[in-house]
């Protein structure tokens, strides 16, 4: 297909322009919840679910669906941003502070790998899920997360693209030399931060 | 409910990389040994990129993304293609 | 360029495209949208035109509620503006009369598409290969092709198209009044002996069922060919 053709008269999704500031560049406001999927939906039962955290740690973690629901857990309200161009404002979630579920293992890593339902993994460095910058959420706008949505639970670490927010997360693993995930290892940014649109390789 | 589609569906990305039709191409699934035209296959147009899955057992076969320019395809999860001459 | 009206929330639209190579019944092509600040949206659509009518292409489009490329083309859309598109796309859902056999054609929704494709080549072509049509749809007014389906029967050899309409049906309707399932297929299908060519084609819950009911039946899956367009119709 050509270059530089342009479809008369069709309108662009994106905002003309952002006056909060919030929207990061490239980015347009998005009211809905696209969903997009890579594979089939897991639909985990909460009496089989649990969430560890194993790799290069002292002891491997393991809560079951109680024991998680009975951390402290808090209301999270960020924005989030696809990769794919879209950024929702002011989303709503609960769940448990992955420092809250760090602070149960010693670890000398500097990278996680976050493993899930469905194989899909990404990754991060430690530094960047501690310090209240990632959550193990269950709760989105006040109702049970829906699995279409990555339900029981997925990972939130809003200040990245939204790949990293892992779907259907069942645990991390800490590892000492960083291991491109999913996207990662296909051509997407290994960090991924909107803001200085590390979209893909060599952003 | 996912966007499930199938092989035909990732056939135009495939098109603009591989010379010739990949849907008739039979593929040999790494994780269960079924083998199956492409178009017969489970695939995912997800917004990041295409994921083309064995329709029997779920495991991955094709990844491609489409990105600044250049195609990203990954075929770890076929054993084998078989490709007609012709 | 032309744009004719199907149903409420169906056009089609015919491009003269002299640079056609040529397609098969069957397959598609993929139309990108491009704003002029570079987003684009890319979606594909069957062609609904036999081969026979080259360098004319006819696509069929269903208008979405929120799709992205559908309300464009089937309300913006007009005579003189220029599309791109790139294709013909897929050698996997294609019938050529010359592959004959006994044709089982089981179409849901905007699947017809594809399939009407393949009955006017069969036309085109005066091939009296014995074809049934299994065509769900929601209502009569949904019903693509009424008219020109009608004609087929009546103008061709060896065609039998049979419908079924799940929510709303006129009165003294004597077809089928409820969503495809085994049963229907077992009544309308072609038995298994005879080892029909199937070609299925409409949203992915609907392929599912009616694939699945064919393998149940006892028909070969080899012999079964399927398209999904995803679950609000739009590929």
């Amino acid at each position: 297909m050509s270059e530089g053709f342009i479809s008369r008269g069709f309108r662009s999704r994106r905002q003309k322009s952002d006056q909060s500031g919030r929207i990061p560049p490239g980015q347009y406001l998005e009211r809905g919840f696209p969903v997009l999927s890579a594979g089939p939906t897991p639909h985990t039962l909460l009496i089989n679910w649990d969430f560890s955290i194993i790799g290069e740690v002292d002891q491997p973690k393991r809560w079951s669906w109680e024991e998680f629901r009975a951390l402290p857990r808090e209301t999270i309200t960020k924005d989030i941003h696809c990769v794919t161009k879209w950024s929702k404002l002011d989303t709503h979630w609960e769940g448990v502070s992955l420092d809250t579920l760090l602070a149960q293992v010693t670890t000398a890593a500097s990278f996680v790998v976050a493993f899930c339902d469905g194989g899909y993994t990404t990754n991060l460095p430690l530094d960047e899920v501690t310090g209240g910058q990632a959550w193990v959420v269950d709760t989105y706008e006040g109702q049970p997360l829906e699995p279409q949505h990555g339900g029981p639970a997925r990972l939130l670490v809003p200040h990245l693209y939204f790949w990293k927010s892992a779907k259907w997360v069942r645990g991390l693993r800490l590892v000492e030399q960083d291991e491109p995930g999913f996207w990662e290892s296909l051509g997407y940014n290994n960090h991924g931060d909107p803001w200085k649109e590390e979209r893909y390789w060599g952003d | 409910m996912e966007n499930k589609l199938d092989g035909n569906a990732a056939a135009g990305a495939l098109q603009a990389i591989l010379p010739f039709d990949m849907t008739l191409v039979q593929a040999t699934c790494t994780g269960c040994g079924a083998t199956n035209a492409i178009g017969a296959t489970a695939a995912y147009m997800h917004g990041m990129g295409t994921i083309v899955r064995c329709p029997r057992c779920d495991t991955v076969l094709i990844r491609i993304v489409h990105a600044r320019g250049r195609y990203l395809l990954d075929m770890r999860g076929v054993r084998v293609l078989q490709i007609m001459e012709g | 360029m032309t744009i004719r009206p199907e149903t409420a929330r169906t056009k089609s639209i015919t491009l003269a495209l002299p640079n056609w190579i040529g397609h098969r019944a069957g397959q598609h092509v993929d139309v990108r949208l491009t704003a002029e600040d570079g987003y684009q949206a890319e979606r594909s659509y069957s062609i609904a035109s036999p081969p026979e009518e080259a360098p004319r292409v006819t696509l069929t489009v269903e208008r979405i509620d929120d799709g992205e490329v559908s309300p464009y083309l089937t309300e913006d859309l007009r005579v003189g503006d220029k599309l791109e598109l790139r294709g013909p796309i897929g050698g996997y859902f294609v019938w050529d009369a010359s592959m004959g056999g006994l044709l089982l054609l089981v179409a849901g929704g905007s699947g017809i598409v594809p399939l009407m494709a393949m009955l006017r080549h069969r036309a085109a072509t005066s091939s009296s290969v014995p074809t049934r049509l299994l065509y769900s749809s929601r209502s009569l007014e949904d019903v693509i092709y009424r008219d020109e389906l009608d004609h087929l029967v009546k103008n061709t050899t060896m065609l039998e198209v049979v419908q079924t309409l799940t929510r709303v049906q006129p009165p003294g309707w004597t077809d089928y009044s409820r969503r495809i399932d085994m049963q229907m297929l077992r009544e309308v299908a072609w038995p298994v002996e005879q080892r029909p060519i199937a070609y299925i084609c409409g949203p992915t819950p609907f392929v599912e069922t009616a694939a699945a009911s064919l393998v149940a039946l006892g028909h070969e899956p080899a012999r079964i060919k399927t398209e999904r367009f995803g679950p609000t119709g739009e590929a």
